[in-house]
């Protein structure tokens, strides 16, 4: 089994559909011959031919469009966006158009497209290659949201996008598209939307997160472990539909539970965690939930790394729900 | 009257016309239709009309909340809609009801789309004018002025990428050629030489809007020029040019000759919708005028008496059975129910998620009597 960084198990995903699969095609902005500006498409336009490999003008309400029409006439279309923080001029053909055609047809139009995008910080991409801007989508009745943080779960997920029958926002972590590897098998296989990922299991503390602050909360657990603090974090993959059942498990369990994301505070996914915590398992809390986030500034360049929230302010944030 | 030779020309300024006014032959240009096409044709507009006229009496009755009549817009919409096959794809825009007929969609659904009945393909979640039958390869229309532009181009890729021949047609307005997916759409399909036709009905206004405050080029036709293909303006308000342009646009994509851009001049009789006030941007006079003098369906109506294809007895035989065929199928609509209240929590996904379950439960939970009642 070869071990693959994300970017790679990507590509070996969209190229495994192409080959089990005529109706997948791949479009983008330097995703024909260039392969990608990160190289998720690497040799598929030689592969595939130039019909189902290709490049689009710089358009990005076109490309989302021109997605749309070939989902609607039997396509399985992925769009590549070249980085989310660009993906704005085509947020009308997303909320107004793929979110709503099946439900405005009256069930008879179904828009099987995957959007896939370059998303988060810790690149020093400053403002408009950094963003993590999954809120404007998850708010959208019709659409679903996934974030993987690993190689492995990258390939699957991007597979159970491409087959499921309503549209994708599929958002990859590019901090953590070249490493860490991991094995990752070759063709078909799928992880399945809407199911979040235990990491780790614990019974003080349970970290709820996704994407590249996986990892952040992890190097928290090993360094506070040593002192018999035992964290629990929970991966959540796909943000819409959310895993309702393994939060509330989670913070059933630990009675204490932090909201980890990139994004700023208000409106967060963060936000959405900590309120659905409230209404349902309050009486289970032993502390205030606490959502740890990016801050209320557009993302910043030269101080990127204090921007996403740190090793220093998870390990702060623990300790003070465990003091609380 | 001296009728001229014809050739047909990209990028004039005048518009392609065959008939004027008084439905007189002016061009040499072959339509190639049958006297019995032309009678169909002329049926369709009558039947675009009677229905408009029959939603407009609705709407005034409290029957329907919002309508945008399609009056004055009739040879437009069927001429173009009639050079099409049935396997050629229809992205529409508002106020089309000329393109739903001729492609074939029952009145009573269009009826019962309208008063939100159970016959309403998109099960009465839309606003009136919103129509959508994909099994008739009519594509369910939105709000948002032209993002249904990119989408007619992508689809149209999807029948070159499978080696199908079938077409697809957009519909659009003057307004809608100022959004940036009408520029992305063309550009799209030139690049990638789709079979495609774009469709503008330049009905001089977007809402109020008049042409000179939406652009400063003298036509809309001459927009395809900057993309790399051919554009044509037509008198809309002449169904035979219409179909005729239409007919070599379709044909010049079916073949592999890439997208045609198509501007039909044309006028809306009506205010914008039933939410609109025209006395506040266009003369009355204006729209008598164009009442008076162009009509498209008296335009064909003279044509068709002159050339002795119609009598005027046979005529008004015609006229009087649409009207019965319309009233019976809005009688139809009418009887029919609403759809199920808590429907409209269906559809937003192939398989709802566990909140919606959740939500659509605790609906039917408290509106239990309304529910059982089927109220709307």
């Amino acid at each position: 089994m070869p071990s693959l960084p994300m970017v790679r198990a990507i590509r070996d995903a969209i190229r495994t559909l192409m080959l089990l699969d005529e109706r997948v095609v791949i479009f983008g902005e330097d995703v024909g011959k260039r392969g990608g500006v990160f190289l998720a498409t690497e040799g598929l336009q030689q592969e595939f031919g130039i019909e189902r490999c290709f490049d689009t003008p710089l358009a990005e309400n076109g490309i989302i469009g021109f997605a749309i029409g070939m989902a609607i006439n039997g396509l399985r279309p992925i769009a590549e966006i070249q980085f989310t923080d660009f993906i704005y001029p085509g947020f009308d053909q997303i909320v107004s158009e793929l979110a709503k055609f099946r439900y405005r047809s009256g069930g008879q139009i179904a828009v099987p497209v995957v959007i896939r995008t370059p998303w988060g910080g810790g690149v020093k991409g400053g403002l408009y290659h950094s963003q993590a801007n999954e809120s404007y989508f998850i708010h959208t009745a019709g659409l679903k949201v996934v974030v993987p943080s690993t190689p492995y779960d990258a390939k699957g997920l991007l597979i159970a996008s491409v087959q499921d029958p309503d549209p994708v926002i599929f958002f990859e972590p590019k901090k953590l598209y070249f490493a860490p590897r991991e094995e990752v098998p070759e063709g078909v296989y799928t992880v399945p939307l809407g199911v979040a990922r235990l990491v780790r299991e614990g019974k003080d503390v349970s970290i709820i997160t996704y994407g590249s602050l996986v990892y952040v909360a992890s190097e928290v657990a090993d360094k506070l472990y040593p002192e018999g603090i035992s964290i629990e974090i929970l991966d959540l993959r796909t943000l819409l539909p959310f895993d309702g059942e393994a939060i509330l498990a989670s913070a059933r369990k630990t009675g204490r539970v932090i909201a980890l994301v990139e994004a700023p505070k208000f409106c967060s996914f963060a936000s959405e965690i900590s309120a659905f915590l409230a209404e349902n398992v309050i009486e289970y809390l032993q502390a205030p939930i606490k959502r740890v986030t990016g801050y209320f500034t557009p993302y910043p360049y030269w101080t990127d790394a204090y921007y996403i929230p740190t090793l220093k302010r998870v390990e702060k944030a623990v300790r003070e729900i465990l003091a609380y | 009257m001296k009728v001229q030779s014809f050739e047909l020309k990209p990028f004039t300024e005048e518009s392609l016309r065959i008939l004027d006014e008084e439905g007189r032959q002016v061009s040499h240009w072959d339509h190639g239709l049958t006297d019995k096409q032309i009678v169909e044709l002329y049926r369709l507009m009558w039947v675009t009309r009677l229905l408009d006229e029959r939603t407009l009496i609705l709407q005034k009755q409290g029957k329907i909340a919002f309508y945008a009549s399609s009056a004055g817009q009739e040879a437009a919409q069927v001429g173009s809609a009639y050079a099409m096959e049935p396997q050629d794809w229809i992205y529409p825009s508002h106020r089309e009801q000329g393109v739903f007929i001729t492609r074939g969609m029952p009145l009573e659904e269009i009826f019962g789309h309208f008063m939100s009945r159970s016959l309403d393909p998109a099960r009465g979640r839309q606003m009136p004018g919103h129509l959508g039958r994909y099994d008739l390869h009519l594509i369910t229309l939105s709000s948002p002025v032209s993002t249904q532009i990119p989408q007619a181009v992508g689809t149209a890729y999807a029948s070159k990428y499978r080696k199908e021949s079938s077409v697809t047609m957009t519909y659009f307005g003057d307004g809608g050629t100022s959004e940036g997916a009408f520029h992305e759409g063309l550009n799209f399909a030139a690049v990638f030489q789709c079979p495609v036709v774009f469709f503008c009905q330049n009905n001089q206004y977007a809402i109020s809007v008049p042409l000179n405050f939406q652009m400063a080029t003298k036509t809309i036709a001459v927009k395809a020029c900057a993309y790399g293909f051919d554009g044509f303006r037509v008198d809309g308000n002449d169904v035979l040019a219409v179909y005729s342009v239409t007919h070599y646009a379709v044909q010049k994509a079916r073949s592999g000759q890439g997208p045609t851009l198509i501007e039909a001049v044309t006028y809306r009789y009506a205010p914008h919708s039933s939410a609109d006030d025209d006395k506040r941007y266009r003369r009355p006079e204006e729209v008598e005028d164009w009442q008076k003098k162009r009509d498209p369906i008296k335009r064909l109506r003279l044509f068709l008496i002159r050339e002795s294809i119609l009598s005027e007895k046979s005529d008004s035989e015609l006229l009087e059975q649409l009207k019965e065929q319309v009233m019976q199928a809005y009688e139809i609509a009418e009887r029919s129910p609403h759809p199920p209240l808590a429907s409209f929590l269906e559809d937003v996904y192939a398989e709802e998620p566990w909140f919606l379950k959740q939500e659509k439960q605790e609906f039917v939970e408290l509106y239990q009597e309304e529910y059982e009642r089927g109220e709307k």
